[in-house]
């Protein structure tokens, strides 16, 4: 009946793998993490992940915008060019 | 509080979704993620396009594309089809400044009849889907696609039209202040009837900031004074970071944060001058509103 | 139970009939009465529905979209402006294949303003995938909205009736309003495509590949061409339960006939008195009345082949016919009289004068019934 077209799934990646967006890349630094969850809290793709205390950054889709390292106290994530 | 919070919140949008680089409304998204059984309801605007291309969903909640003044009565509907049915469910409305102003009408008499939805308008004052036009929110003198040289109209506040309705939920929020946020939705969310929440939106392509500033200018604009958090629940109140800015003197000047966009590039002192006064006359309003 | 009601009263009893459980409408004369009457059935309690009353006609579809996309069925009227302000919600209800059904009081377009009938504002759906029908009398407005439920549900396709302005909307008539326990024999449980529900993490209507997009209008073009079947069973069906049965048109008298007259809404019953008055001098005229103008009848019309045939519009294409006498002139050959336009009077003795110059073949291609 063609109804098809109206509906859509939840996807991953539906915009391919957005990682290929970035120009920089977020560098986490363990060491200085203090936990806070700002960097959680404010990525707007999803592509951070907490675990305990610490983070982890989900490369594939990141699409290295730099809020993370823009809202973190402890400066515990830079930015660095990808080439 | 905050510990429980970055428990619970997690992002409605699944990675590699089609938003830009920083996109507040990436951000300011994932408080819906702390609602219950959630239908989301979106017209024309940029979440139009983050919601991704047929088949997929960018999005891990049910939702529906409405024309672009509709959302409110479409959502009007389900929420009285739920009710009827017995479904649990907040029908919420996720629209921009764009079709609260094509569909102002529509918004207005949603809020008179009390329809039991949540309807936020993620602000980044402009049509910024169809590439940055002037809207009624954009920000005095901003330069728009079509305001090249500044805003010369007046800049409306939504939130307090809103609450003048006389509905039982009204407040503001930020994405750069996302706990202030996930607090409002969650009190929201227990309140029946219209509520309403104006989301300020900052958006790096649209202001011209780099992408990575989203949350340090939304902080900005709440810091100098520029965007007030308050909220109304039956009485008016300033919360958050606004709290400690209702005194000029602690504020940080206007002229910092209009400086690190694009979008006000060229503005003259005068023009700072009559926006800083602009902002003073909103301040001398939420006073009195708080003393009411 | 037989009883006199207005068009108007009509529908709203045959909307209570149907068991709608969402209304939403914003007034506009001559619809109003509709929506007035729904308003009392509601807070009466005779009518277990919600009443939604709106901002715009633009809201009050896109409320009974909301409501009929969560599974619920919703209601809506409107006529002329109302129509046009809306006009945006119709097309997008019709490719959301949502089920529906509304009523249009039908009232020409201005400036000037004027309220009364002519059949321009629902003709404006004819592209958009709505079923378009149109009642002749206030029975058939009764009849014909719930046959609309049925039939809109049935192909998920969006059904519109059209009554003309103040001619049937304010008149009142003999007709005979069914009971529940037969109107509820007669609708089955409502059923669509999809539904929307906080359960199932579906989005609807994501921007979508043009190549898909143009499936679903050849998909709607079928099922249009499907609905032909559906709308004539729901007809005979109608019949075997209440006694008048419904097709895609009425033939009236054209059997035998070498001019047939077509055309469509209220003034058919006069044009049907004035086939008589013909036919009493030995003419041998017909009508063939569209119940239907979507799905558009042609295999019906087709029959018409080997006789004069004239379409009465009352409507105007800005083409070079009048709407119908277009859709007919595709099918076959056919005069064009344009009539009754802002709500122009055609009284019957006017019809036997208009019908006898084209039985006389004074009526050369399109001609213009001014006064």
């Amino acid at each position: 009946m063609g109804v098809d077209v109206l509906i859509s799934k939840p996807s991953k990646g539906s915009s391919g793998k957005t990682g290929l967006w970035r120009t920089f890349k977020p560098v986490y630094y363990e060491e200085r993490c203090i936990g806070c969850g700002e960097c959680y809290l404010y990525c707007p793709e999803d592509c951070i992940v907490m675990k305990g205390l610490k983070v982890e950054i989900d490369y594939e889709f990141c699409k290295g915008c730099g809020i993370c390292s823009n809202v973190c106290p402890a400066n515990a994530i830079e930015m660095v060019k990808e080439l | 509080m905050k510990r429980d919070v970055i428990r619970e919140i997690e992002s409605p949008l699944l990675p590699g979704n089609p938003a830009c680089q920083g996109c507040p409304h990436a951000i300011g998204l994932k408080a819906i993620s702390l609602l219950k059984n959630p239908v989301l309801v979106i017209p024309a605007g940029c979440t139009t396009v983050i919601a991704g291309i047929q088949p997929k969903s960018s999005f891990k909640l049910p939702l529906i594309h409405v024309p672009f003044a509709s959302a409110p009565a479409v959502a009007c509907g389900l929420s009285k089809a739920y009710e009827r049915a017995g479904i649990d469910s907040t029908v919420v409305v996720w629209m921009g400044d764009g079709a609260a102003d094509i569909g102002f009408a529509t918004l207005s008499g949603s809020a008179v009849r009390n329809d039991n939805i949540m309807v936020i308008v993620s602000d980044n004052e402009a049509y910024m889907n169809t590439g940055i036009q002037m809207s009624s929110t954009t920000f005095w003198k901003a330069k728009t696609t079509t305001s090249p040289t500044g805003k010369t109209e007046e800049k409306k506040d939504l939130a307090l039209i809103m609450l003048m309705h006389r509905v039982p939920y009204v407040a503001t929020a930020s994405v750069g202040y996302m706990l202030d946020f996930a607090e409002k939705l969650k009190k929201a969310e227990k309140v029946k009837g219209f509520r309403f929440i104006h989301l300020h939106s900052p958006c790096p392509p649209g202001w011209r900031f780099d992408s990575s500033k989203t949350v340090e200018i939304a902080r900005m604009a709440v810091k100098c004074g520029a965007w007030i958090l308050w909220e109304y629940d039956g009485k008016f109140r300033l919360t958050g970071a606004s709290r400690r800015y209702r005194v000029k003197s602690k504020r940080i000047p206007v002229k910092d944060y209009l400086c690190v966009q694009g979008r006000f590039r060229g503005l003259k002192e005068e023009d700072i001058k009559e926006i800083e006064k602009k902002i003073d006359e909103v301040w001398r309003l939420i006073d009195l509103l708080e003393k009411v | 139970m037989r009883t006199i009601l207005t068009g108007n009263y009509a529908v709203a009893e045959a909307v209570r009939l149907s068991r709608v459980k969402v209304i939403a409408a914003y007034p506009i004369t001559p619809q109003t009465t509709i929506v007035e009457r729904l308003a009392e059935m509601v807070e009466s309690g005779e009518l277990d529905a919600e009443f939604v009353r709106v901002d715009s006609e633009h809201s009050a579809l896109a409320v009974v979209y909301g409501s009929a996309t969560a599974g619920l069925r919703s209601f809506t009227a409107t006529s002329s402006h109302g129509l046009l302000y809306m006009y945006e919600m119709c097309w997008w209800v019709a490719n959301a294949r949502i089920p529906l059904v509304m009523a249009v009081v039908t009232r020409t377009i201005g400036p000037p303003w004027n309220i009364h009938t002519d059949h321009t504002d629902i003709l404006t759906l004819r592209d958009s995938g709505w079923i378009i029908a149109m009642a002749e009398n206030v029975q058939e407005a009764l009849d014909l909205t719930i046959q609309g439920f049925r039939i809109s549900e049935e192909v998920n396709l969006p059904f519109v009736v059209g009554l003309d302005a103040f001619v049937l909307s304010h008149t009142a008539e003999v007709v005979d309003v069914p009971s529940q326990e037969d109107v509820d024999l007669f609708l089955p449980e409502r059923r669509q495509a999809y539904v929307l529900n906080p359960n199932d993490a579906i989005a609807i209507g994501n921007i979508a590949q043009n190549e898909h997009m143009m499936r679903l209008r050849f998909e709607m073009a079928k099922d249009m061409e499907k609905s032909k079947d559906v709308i004539e069973d729901a007809g005979k069906e109608f019949g075997e339960i209440f006694g008048r049965s419904y097709g895609l048109v009425e033939h009236y008298r054209t059997e035998d006939a070498d001019y047939v007259v077509v055309m469509s809404g209220a003034w058919c019953g006069d044009a049907k008195e004035a086939i008589d008055v013909l036919r009493e001098k030995g003419i041998k005229i017909g009508l063939l009345k569209l119940s239907y103008i979507r799905p558009f009848p042609r295999e019906e019309i087709r029959k018409l082949d080997g006789k004069d045939v004239l379409v009465v519009d009352r409507s105007f294409s800005m083409s070079y016919k009048g709407i119908l006498g277009l859709e007919v002139g595709s099918v076959l050959d056919c005069k064009n009289v344009i009539a009754g336009l802002c709500g122009v009077d055609v009284s019957v003795e006017e019809f036997v004068k208009m019908f006898k110059m084209f039985t006389n073949g004074e009526i050369r291609d399109v001609e213009w019934w001014l006064k």
